[in-house]
């Protein structure tokens, strides 16, 4: 029942033999399929729009090439048109010229921010640095107890503060990061990082509430967090976090499921802002630094045909 | 075009043909359905049958070709609609299922105080034992809303605490137990397998239960929320949906093509994270939301 997209433009250029021209005409089935490819992995569809305009622009007027089928040098145009799109290479850390480096999460809810700061400390530690934690979630019911459950298990060091009776507010969360980068200065902790409340990019309050930590905290990282299964409206939240907020990465989160995970080229589209690792599991060690390649063959659904056209 | 072979193959359409429709009205309405995350396929097939009607009612385009829509897409939901199960004897048993993160324990929070409103006496389950904090998390629900929770300790078993759970719920005659459990990616077959195995250990002590199985899913969710719904189904007998997170900008869409494919009902919709934020579902005001 589902075929796959080799199959598919294996079909599209079936009266396309041997050596010839790619045309318009006879790419145009070849293209519909492509697009459908990229909606189902949900790529947004304005950014597949643009991503058809720019892989036609380039397929039109090529030769078929000898070593390839006119399918595997279409596959091959797409391949390199969204690696383009996401950035060749994995991306580089921050850190201050003056510790503590801080890094900011954020994102929307359950995207799996209090778990990544937790993998991030474990993925520090193992670079040789001296992570501190800090929830400054002062919304969710055992937000801040959660990051402490997860800093323990990592052996992980926490400033856990002291609410002091005082209401869920910007003004505590302030104080508690405040706090923290003192309590990271004081004892030499070279990395702070801090875990915010998940938030939807329209809630006004909150999106000014994460810009005043921006200005407090003067972050070298601001890493939005998305889920991998995202569909078309990734592209709203990216976006409007990193109007508000000029994010530095992204970390796609749940890439241990079967979801295809094209909200990866939208939140790049949208952001410019490379994705720097994935989350591929609920333990602290499931995390791994991002490679564009590999993502590209799950959003088109064809793992091993990838590496054949490499090679051409 | 494929659209066009399936529309010239009805036999009906072939009087209609004559008449046209506004393929650019068409194509917006097109997008506003993809852009919702309805997904390829679905939208295909909604789109083909809505220019096929509205040839036939002689609708070209414009605001009535919209509203053709929204009672198409509308009639799709509310053929998935039935009323929740009551049962014979108390404890009405609810578990929510889903991946990692969509709103479950938040759910089950609110649905204790949505049953409370209603003068039910509720019980909450903490059987997510995995996650980090998961049952401090449920118990600041529990107390929010004044109702007991039935808990173990972090790391134990879940169908135990469930056992316990359903005991408790009928020695008492509650009459809403909500059953809280661990978010899990439905490719995850051990996991997958402890649900089954919650199944079994609730109709040991109450055959018919649990009688309703909601599927907790973000509303942000994409196309993969098709296979989350289809594989939840097989091992924990999913009967229904709760969309969460509505109250972004994310449409839900999926829902409709789960509807389509699984006939599941959407049962409730999560519009913040607040106890009265839980709504029960309105294929009406869905359809406003999802088209404007
Ligand atoms: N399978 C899988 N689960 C993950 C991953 N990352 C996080 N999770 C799970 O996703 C759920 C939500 O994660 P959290 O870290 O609590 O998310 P959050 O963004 O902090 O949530 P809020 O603070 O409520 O906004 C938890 O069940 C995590 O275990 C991942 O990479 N893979
Ligand atoms: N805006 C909004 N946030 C919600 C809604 N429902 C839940 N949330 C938030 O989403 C996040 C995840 O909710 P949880 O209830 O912890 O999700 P869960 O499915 O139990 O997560 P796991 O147990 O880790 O799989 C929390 O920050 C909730 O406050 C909703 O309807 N709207
Ligand atoms: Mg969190
Ligand atoms: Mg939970």
């Amino acid at each position: 029942m589902f075929e796959n997209l080799t199959e598919k433009l294996q079909r599209a250029f079936k009266h396309l033999r041997g050596q010839g021209t790619l045309t318009e005409e006879n790419i145009q089935e070849a293209m519909r399929e492509i697009r459908v490819a990229l909606l189902e992995a949900d790529v947004n569809l304005n950014v597949v729009k643009e991503l058809i305009d720019h892989i036609r622009d380039k397929a039109v007027g090529a030769e078929v090439m000898t070593a390839l089928s006119p399918s595997e040098q279409v596959i091959k145009i797409v391949r390199d048109e969204l690696i383009a799109l996401l950035g060749k290479d994995t991306a580089r850390f921050k850190f201050a010229p003056q510790p503590p480096t801080v890094i900011l999460m954020a994102g929307l809810q359950g995207s799996g921010k209090t778990t990544t700061t937790g993998k991030l400390a474990a993925w520090l530690k193992k670079g040789g640095h001296r992570p501190i934690l800090v929830s400054v979630d002062v919304y969710r019911p055992a937000a801040r107890e959660q990051l402490k459950v997860v800093a323990k298990s990592i052996d992980a060091k926490i400033y856990e503060g002291d609410l002091k009776g005082e209401q869920p507010g910007s003004k505590l969360v302030e104080r508690l990061a405040n706090e923290a980068r003192r309590e990271a200065r004081n004892f030499g902790f070279d990395t702070l990082i801090v875990d915010t409340a998940g938030r939807l990019h329209v809630d006004e309050e909150l999106m000014t509430e994460m810009e005043q930590l921006k200005k407090l905290l003067n972050p070298q990282e601001i890493l939005f967090v998305a889920d991998a299964m995202t569909g078309q409206d990734a592209v709203n939240s990216a976006q409007d976090f990193h109007k508000r907020l000029g994010l530095t990465g992204v970390v796609l989160t749940k890439m241990d499921g079967d979801a295809r995970g094209g909200a990866a080229l939208s939140i790049r589209h949208v952001t410019g802002q490379p994705i720097k690792f994935i989350g591929t599991g609920e333990k602290p060690d499931a995390f791994e630094p991002f490679h564009p390649d590999r993502i590209v063959g799950r959003i088109l659904g064809m793992g091993d045909i990838l590496s054949l056209v490499e090679k051409a | 075009t494929r659209t066009r072979e399936s529309f010239g193959s009805k036999i009906e359409g072939i009087v209609a043909m004559t008449r046209t429709v506004d393929e650019s009205d068409l194509e917006n309405l097109e997008a506003a359905l993809i852009t919702s995350d309805i997904g390829v396929q679905t939208t295909t097939e909604i789109i083909d049958a809505l220019r096929d009607r509205a040839r036939r009612q002689a609708i070209e385009g414009g605001a009535e070709l919209r509203d053709l829509l929204k009672q198409q897409i509308k009639s799709i939901l509310d053929s998935t609609q039935k009323p929740i199960v009551q049962p014979a004897e108390p404890p009405r048993v609810t578990f929510l299922v889903g991946v990692n993160g969509t709103g479950k324990t938040t759910t089950s929070g609110k649905l204790a105080a949505w049953s409370k409103s209603q003068n039910r006496s509720v019980l909450l389950c903490a059987a997510d034992t995995f996650r980090a904090a998961a049952i401090e998390q449920l118990e600041v629900w529990a107390s929010r809303s004044g109702v007991e929770m039935i808990k173990t300790k972090q790391g134990g078993d879940p169908a135990a605490v469930l056992y316990d759970a359903i005991s408790a719920a009928k020695a008492r005659s509650i009459a809403d137990l909500y059953v809280d459990t661990a978010g899990r990616l439905h490719t995850k077959t051990g996991l997958m397998d402890e649900l089954e195995k919650m199944r079994r250990t609730a109709q040991r002590l109450i055959p018919d239960a649990p009688h309703e199985v909601l599927l907790v899913m973000d509303a942000t969710t994409g196309q993969n929320g098709l296979q989350q719904a289809r594989l939840f189904t097989q091992s924990a007998g999913v009967t229904g949906i709760v969309l969460t997170k509505l109250d972004g900008t994310a449409k839900g869409g999926i829902a409709v093509a789960i509807a389509r494919e699984l006939n599941l009902p959407v049962r409730f919709v999560g519009v913040g994270e607040k106890m009265s934020d839980l709504l029960e579902f309105s294929p009406e005001a869905f359809v406003d939301g999802l088209l404007g």
